[in-house]
């Protein structure tokens, strides 16, 4: 085969791949349109979701989304951190190789599998211990106010959480492990304890790449639809405290998109994954420039994480 | 090099697995077709029904249908019955919700739709298969479910204060409506957890059919629908999703269908009807209301609150939909003859196994003159008494 | 750390301040050990707040799941509730040709793909590694409706082929990336020495590349299918399930996710143990499929080594 058509032949397949993800974009987008042309702007700040009188709005869900993740986040990054900071530096050899993979491991367990034992361990864990217990210590009221479900904000957030870990740790693993030798040494002969090498040697120099991790991370708990749906509660309210039952973005379109006949109902919930779409990209585009300027030339192992 | 010598092996086993299993469930199919209890193919409709008999019969064919989850139950064991006795109709149904049921069959992805709300006429306008047909096939009272510690099934509720609790204006289980009803039951204070169904539910537009007859207040706010705005609670997914909510959630109410109350020995409300009577619901009390409404159709078809002492209020019918003109003509075929075999004694001895109303005889003759209606593209009617 | 024992040096600022920083250090050493022990104990911690959800996971599913594990769940169609003997054979079939469908729609892409990007280093090459990456992070039932609308309302039915573009879609951009970084690592002299014998570049890549990147395409494809089996939501709206044995590419075809999803919440009890003998199924498939791959990646890199 000629070298120009050889070339030409993989550029070809290469850019087939992005006429793809062009064309899912472009068929999200027309689908969403009459919702938005018949909505308008109003649509991203609407907050009832009333399919008898054909008036959606995607704000309940744009906070739930943002809510869930951010609780996520919030507990993820500090124990995924803690985590990789410890596998890197606090042990060794064979142990670290074997815990390491079973933090991996977590990433296996597919995403219905994780919402039905949310649903069945975790909920009612979390409805007769964490919940009264988040109550007692802060008054009841407000953000942990409300009656103790189990199901809700909370423990979307708590599953979100488990199932972020695992890329949490191993991006961040990677990125403490690459901070030269030199610098980490250097800071042991002056005398520094271990913790305070990590603090304030290991951790700002692996700063951007972390970012990167927290933002991958971040994207991938935007776009969790299955176990989310399980145990977030799915009502369409805007939720006042952390254990209120909410909806995000794709429990909203899991739960309702095969049933969608009324006018306007199924281009709303298209909308609704556009608007998705769009978070997504965003939040991933942030991650792999952070990523990215850390470094390209990690395992193929720890892209499956990705 | 050892990576592929292992995937031939695995190839070579496979294979053999797969003829090893097929034989193994040949086997299963025709020990369990010899011990299947022989009652469902000859109950007392077969010798005096003349379409029974051809209604076996149906050409080979594997249909797909989809939608309500109520009647997710019934139709996977009745199907399973009828193709122990037609091995060569399988029926694949799809429990996605009465909404999504409409939405299949409007993009004529299946044969046959189920819901329990009939079409609406705009339904109906985006229908793309041609005239749609609209069969009952299923009768079912819908249980208002509860967990509450320590009280036991027949707790009284009127409609406003039913409406009450659904609309947040009812707040709390020791309210003093509740306790005014239910004098001898100790209610405790906690707040109530309302729980609804997510996604587009026939269940639901029955349910809030009923609200909105009752209750001004509901008919003005969420209304009537297979989806509306509920003031509060949680959404779960199917009958199954809200059963899943009250039973785990204390202090909890929702809404499921009988069969799958009975089912799995939930404690349910007793609701006032009508004419006054707290009524639990029963396969005699919802009876008892849709006798009340012999002659419904497609278009008037609601048989909440009836009149009558032990009518049971909230109750509905199922219905199957299915496109007039059936180009394919095995398919059509076998369609209609499973579908009449269901409305019909055979059909349903089985939906009696699971606490399903039986259809009233004048509702299988409705079912039945609607599926005469059904023709292939040559203009003859496919549900015929011989072949 | 040298220190002149003349006593002009000991007047000597800097080192003043040299040995005040010293012993400043040495009486604080206690107090900052103890510190660093406290907060390397929290790290570990973390560490094990990290793994208890695993095994909780992996033992409440084994727990559940074996219950229903038996000869027949593996050989038998499933049954409706209260008929026992119930298998889920169909599910197993039904994954498995979703998933070898998906598979091999995915690999040419992936892997030409990737050595595409993996001999360019271009803008183009650069923006499609990008488009890639962003790809990777779209949610899969957003995938999951781009299958809908692009072959299940077309083409009017449900099927097994539209769940597997969903899916082969979702391993694109994971073969690619991993093929990419597969391909990178063979040493740029095999190439340029059969450049130098006068092969033309398609026969290097087929003949000298690919072989050698073999190991690395392999757990590329290993990962992706990791990933694939187990998605749920790219299958609810395109292969939708079924209660019957089906090897149709064009019909609607049971999954193992879907068993567990659907079955999972139902309010019968037997169903519910099928469900969870199809949890455990799938999770030790990801497993093996997962471990199988980080261990072909081990072997690579010892390889080389």
């Amino acid at each position: 085969m000629p070298d120009g058509l050889y070339r030409g032949g993989l550029g070809a397949i290469a850019a087939l791949f992005c006429v793809l993800i062009t064309a899912l974009v472009v068929t999200v987008a027309f689908q969403a349109a009459s919702a938005l042309n018949h909505f308008g702007l109003g649509f991203l700040v609407g907050t009832t979701w009333d399919p008898v009188h054909a008036h959606y709005g995607a704000l309940p869900f744009i906070i739930g989304t943002l809510e869930t993740t951010g609780i996520a986040m919030v507990l993820a990054v500090p124990i995924g951190l803690g985590t990789s900071m410890f596998l890197v530096h606090g042990i060794h050899g064979r142990i670290r190789a074997v815990l390491s993979t079973a933090v991996e491991l977590l990433a296996a367990v597919p995403s219905v599998v994780y919402g039905l034992w949310a649903l069945l361990v975790l909920a009612p864990w979390v409805r007769t211990i964490i919940e009264p217990a988040l109550a007692s210590i802060t008054g009841g009221t407000g953000l942990f106010g409300g009656p103790q479900l189990g199901i809700g904000l909370l423990l979307a957030g708590l599953v979100l959480v488990v199932m972020v870990l695992p890329t949490m740790v191993a991006i961040s693993r990677d990125v403490i492990a690459a901070v030269p030798d030199e610098q980490v040494e250097g800071a042991f002969a002056l005398g520094a304890t271990r913790w305070q090498v990590l603090w304030r040697v290991v951790l700002p120099s692996a700063r951007t790449g972390l970012l990167g991790a927290v933002t991958l991370s971040m994207g991938r708990a935007l776009g969790e639809t299955i176990a989310v749906t399980m145990v977030i509660g799915n009502s369409t309210a805007i939720a006042h405290s952390l254990f209120s039952p909410s909806a995000t973005l794709s429990s909203q379109i899991a739960n309702q998109f095969t049933e969608a006949t009324e006018p306007f109902h199924l281009s709303s919930l298209m909308a609704l994954a556009l608007i998705l779409l769009v978070i997504a990209v965003i939040v991933n585009i942030a991650a792999r420039l952070l990523v990215g300027s850390f470094g390209r030339d990690r395992s193929a192992a720890s892209v499956a994480v990705l | 090099m050892r990576e592929a010598a292992a995937e031939v092996r695995q190839g070579r086993g496979r294979h053999a697995w797969r003829l090893l299993t097929v034989a193994v469930s040949a086997l299963v199919v025709a020990l369990t077709a010899l011990s299947a209890p022989v009652a469902a193919a000859s109950g007392p409709g077969k010798t005096t029904d003349p379409y029974i008999a051809a209604d076996l019969k149906a050409p080979g064919s594997a249909l797909t249908g989809a939608g309500s989850t109520f009647d997710q139950p019934l139709f996977t064991k009745a199907f399973f019955e009828y193709n122990q006795q037609n091995s060569g109709v399988t029926v694949n149904y799809a429990s996605i919700g009465s909404g999504g049921g409409i939405a299949q069959f409007q993009a004529n992805t299946v044969n046959f739709g189920a819901s329990d709300v009939p079409m609406t006429p705009a339904d109906i306008a985006k229908a793309t298969g041609g005239q749609v047909l609209q069969v009952p096939v299923a009768l079912g009272g819908e249980a208002i479910s509860y967990n509450l510690p320590g009280v036991k099934t027949g707790l009284k509720m009127t409609p406003s204060v039913l409406a009450g609790i659904f609309l947040g204006t009812i707040k709390t289980w020791n309210d003093p409506a509740l306790k005014k009803l239910n004098p001898g039951v100790k209610l405790p204070s906690n707040a109530i957890t309302t729980a609804h169904r997510a996604d587009g539910s026939g269940t639901t537009y029955i349910f809030t059919d009923y609200l909105s007859t009752v209750s001004p207040a509901w008919a003005s706010g969420p209304g009537t629908g297979k989806s509306v705005n509920w003031p509060n609670g949680v959404g779960g997914q199917g009958n199954e999703g809200v059963a899943g909510i009250v039973k785990n959630t204390p202090y909890s109410v929702g809404y499921v269908e009988l069969a799958y109350a009975l089912q799995n020995s939930f404690t349910y409300a007793a609701i006032q009807n009508s004419a006054g009577q707290f009524l639990l619901p029963s396969l005699k009390t919802v009876a008892a209301d849709a006798a009340q409404r012999p002659n419904i159709t497609a278009v008037s078809f609601s048989i909440v609150n009836q009149a009558g002492a032990s009518s049971y209020p909230i109750s509905g019918y199922s219905w199957a939909l299915v496109y007039q003109l059936q180009k394919n003509t095995t398919e059509g075929t076998a369609v209609v003859k499973v579908l009449d075999w269901l409305t019909h004694a055979p059909g349903q001895a089985v939906a009696k196994t699971l606490a399903y109303v039986p259809l009233p005889a004048n509702i299988q003759a409705l079912a039945r003159s609607t599926l005469l209606q059904v023709v292939a593209s040559d203009g003859k009617t496919v549900l015929l008494t011989t072949k | 750390m040298t220190t002149t024992s003349s006593p002009q040096a000991e007047s000597d600022p800097v080192l003043a301040r040299r040995r005040n920083i010293q012993s400043i250090a040495a009486r604080s050493f206690g107090r900052r050990q103890l510190y660093s022990r406290v907060a390397l104990a929290v790290c570990g911690v973390f560490l094990l707040m990290t793994l208890i959800p695993l095994v909780s996971v992996i033992t409440y599913t084994a727990q559940r799941g074996l219950q229903a594990w038996s000869v027949s769940f593996f050989t038998k169609l499933p049954t409706p509730t209260g008929i026992p003997g119930g298998g889920i054979w169909n599910a197993i079939v039904g994954s498995l040709i979703i998933d070898a469908m998906a598979v091999a729609g995915a690999i040419p892409f992936g892997i030409l793909g990737g050595l595409f990007l993996a001999e360019s280093d271009g803008r183009i090459a650069g923006g499609i590694r990008f488009a890639a990456d962003v790809m990777s992070g779209v949610p899969s039932i957003v995938l999951g409706i781009f299958a809908y609308i692009a072959l299940v309302k077309t083409l009017g039915h449900f099927s097994a082929i539209a769940a597997s573009f969903a899916i082969g879609v979702l391993m694109v951009p994971i073969i690619m990336r991993a093929s990419e970084t597969a391909l990178r690592s063979v040493p740029r002299s095999l190439s340029e020495a059969g450049l130098a014998l006068g092969a033309r570049r398609a026969a290097v890549s087929r003949r000298v590349v690919l072989p050698a990147a073999l190991p690395g395409l392999i757990t590329s494809v290993l990962l992706a299918l990791s990933r694939g089996v187990g998605e749920t939501a790219p299958l609810l709206f395109t292969a939708i399930g079924s209660e019957y044995f089906s090897t149709s590419p064009v019909k609607p075809i049971a999954a193992l996710p879907l068993v567990v999803y659907q079955d999972g919440i139902q309010a019968y009890s037997d169903l519910q143990t099928r469900a969870w003998g199809t949890a455990f199924f799938l999770v030790l498939l990801v497993l093996t499929l997962s471990i199988g791959s980080r261990l072909v990646a081990a072997r690579l890199r010892r390889a080389r080594r």
